[in-house]
């Protein structure tokens, strides 16, 4: 076999020559007016969301930040789903709004293709993972998904009290991707770790964040080289092996594809469990309710995911214009907020409310227009079965300690700490 | 009643072949397709209608009422 020189061993190679892109003054400390100064990274934010986005909904529906080099927040949903569509007016070459604004030359292709890709690039990208990703393809997942679920409360072992976030809940996910890129399923601390640097570390000093960016990738690199070696059949042979337009991928697309769907595939899924057992444990009347009627489990599903919808995307704005009665400029950012959209009242009826028998829920915790998230048949799934064992398991559980729950900070929203009584 | 899937605006959700998989299947990729030539048999209309009702891009197009 020719040897394949495209991949260095060292992330750093890649950054070398690498157009510059534009850093800010990190601002951070407690929200002074959520319509003129909001940060998703602020504790008020991250505890409960929805007070505020209800508030602005009333009151100022696109605010605005001078944080993060400055930036907007639309929260109605026919706000959202209009940035969500229109790819000519935002940009997805940064998807998270953080103190660095990588360089035009970065677009159309962006740092982690598909997701950071506008048009025409994003659809060849995104061609090559769909067939991967169908209902059918994800379909072969799910009895091993189930037996390990199983494996999962086999070892609570009698505890009374367990983390569903940290002991069930996280590692679900975690084992299904890196068992889709042939990963060693042992390295999930690691991918815990990279999450974390990823999406909580946005305010970090630039060095220590592309330090820490820096051993995700030199991760990822260790990972193809062994691939190289040792070709298998999984995600990351394939991605070594596609062609785009006649030729292999650019090193950077492979590992930034991988990144995406490690970090993208973890992080949402394990916040969408773990949001719905925190709904159960404390909602009583759902969770009898649900173990007595499991045919309610779809509808409830598509309600937690509403609800509870983990993932918030970003923009870039393109051109200096005035939109729906804002001035916004180039580069701004829209901290392009799904959960939001899934609460507003004008899309939902009793949008405040979890009704998990909600027949028609057309929500958009997955995305809306070319973007959708190329992992929900996946997430449903995993969401699905880990659900399943759970009440078939432990049909009674309730909140340990409420106040012991805690929120991941961020654009991925979900329970990182949620100890459960189950004895 | 006939329905068809607008394929500009299907982004392969899914939702329609969650919801009336008697009704629509997907392609390899994942989109969304009408089984058949899309006439809805009377009993599959309220499925049909979910479907309808659960898109998240509106693709599903009613091309003839009941």
């Amino acid at each position: 076999m020719p040897l394949d020189e495209r991949f260095p061993r060292d992330f750093n190679e890649t950054r070398e020559n690498r157009p510059l892109g534009v850093r800010n003054e990190i601002v951070t400390g407690p929200v002074s007016d959520w319509s003129t100064d909001f940060s998703h990274l602020e504790d008020e934010w991250s505890d409960d969301p929805y007070v505020i986005q209800d508030d602005l909904r009333e009151r100022c529906p696109i605010a605005h930040t001078s944080r993060f080099g400055g930036g907007w927040l639309p929260v109605r949903y026919e706000d959202v789903s209009a940035i969500a569509y229109d790819t000519k007016r935002f940009s997805s070459r940064a998807i998270i709004m953080s103190n660095f604004r990588p360089p035009k030359e970065l677009a159309p292709i962006g740092g982690s293709p598909p997701i950071s890709s506008d048009p025409p690039f994003h659809h060849d990208a995104r061609k090559l993972l769909l067939p991967a990703f169908t209902k059918t393809a994800v379909g072969r997942q799910e009895p091993a998904t189930r037996a390990f679920c199983h494996s999962l409360i086999d070892a609570f072992d009698g505890s009374e009290v367990v983390d569903a976030a940290a002991d069930y809940a996280q590692h679900i996910p975690m084992r299904v991707i890196a068992n889709m890129l042939g990963f060693p399923p042992e390295d999930g601390p690691q991918f815990a770790m990279f999450v974390e640097n990823t999406l909580e570390g946005v305010n970090l000093p630039p060095d220590e964040r592309i330090e820490r960016m820096s051993l995700l990738f030199n991760y990822l690199l260790a990972q193809v080289h062994d691939h190289l070696d040792h070709p298998r059949d999984d995600l990351t042979t394939y991605l070594i092996n596609a062609e785009l337009y006649g030729r292999k991928l650019e090193p950077s697309h492979v590992v930034g594809t991988m990144a995406l769907l490690l970090i993208a595939g973890i992080d949402t899924t394990w916040s969408a469990i773990g949001a719905s057992l925190w709904h159960l444990a404390g909602n009583p009347g759902d969770r009898e309710r649900l173990v007595g009627e499991r045919g309610l489990l779809p509808t409830a599903i598509e309600e937690f995911l509403r609800a509870y919808a983990p993932v918030t995307m970003a923009r870039l704005v393109k051109e200096d214009m005035h939109w729906r009665g804002v001035d916004m400029r180039a580069d701004d950012w829209i901290l392009l907020s799904f959960p939001a959209a899934n609460r507003d009242p004008e899309q939902f009826e009793r949008a405040s409310e979890v009704i998990i028998d909600r027949e028609i829920n057309r929500h958009a915790a997955f995305g809306l227009g070319i973007h959708r998230c190329v992992g929900s048949h996946l997430a449903r799934m995993e969401l699905r079965v880990a659900l399943e064992v759970w009440l078939e398991r432990i049909p009674e559980f309730s909140l340990a300690d409420a106040s012991a729950v805690t929120w991941a900070s961020g654009q991925i929203r979900g329970p990182r700490a949620l100890p459960l009584r189950i004895g | 009643m006939k329905v068809r899937i607008n394929h500009d605006v299907c982004q392969g959700h899914g939702r329609c072949y969650d919801l009336a998989p008697d009704l629509f299947g997907d392609d390899e990729e994942g989109f969304g397709q009408v089984l058949g030539d899309g006439v809805v048999p009377p009993e599959k209309e309220r499925e049909a209608r979910l479907a309808i009702a659960n898109c998240p891009e509106r693709a599903i197009e009613v091309i003839e009422e009941s």
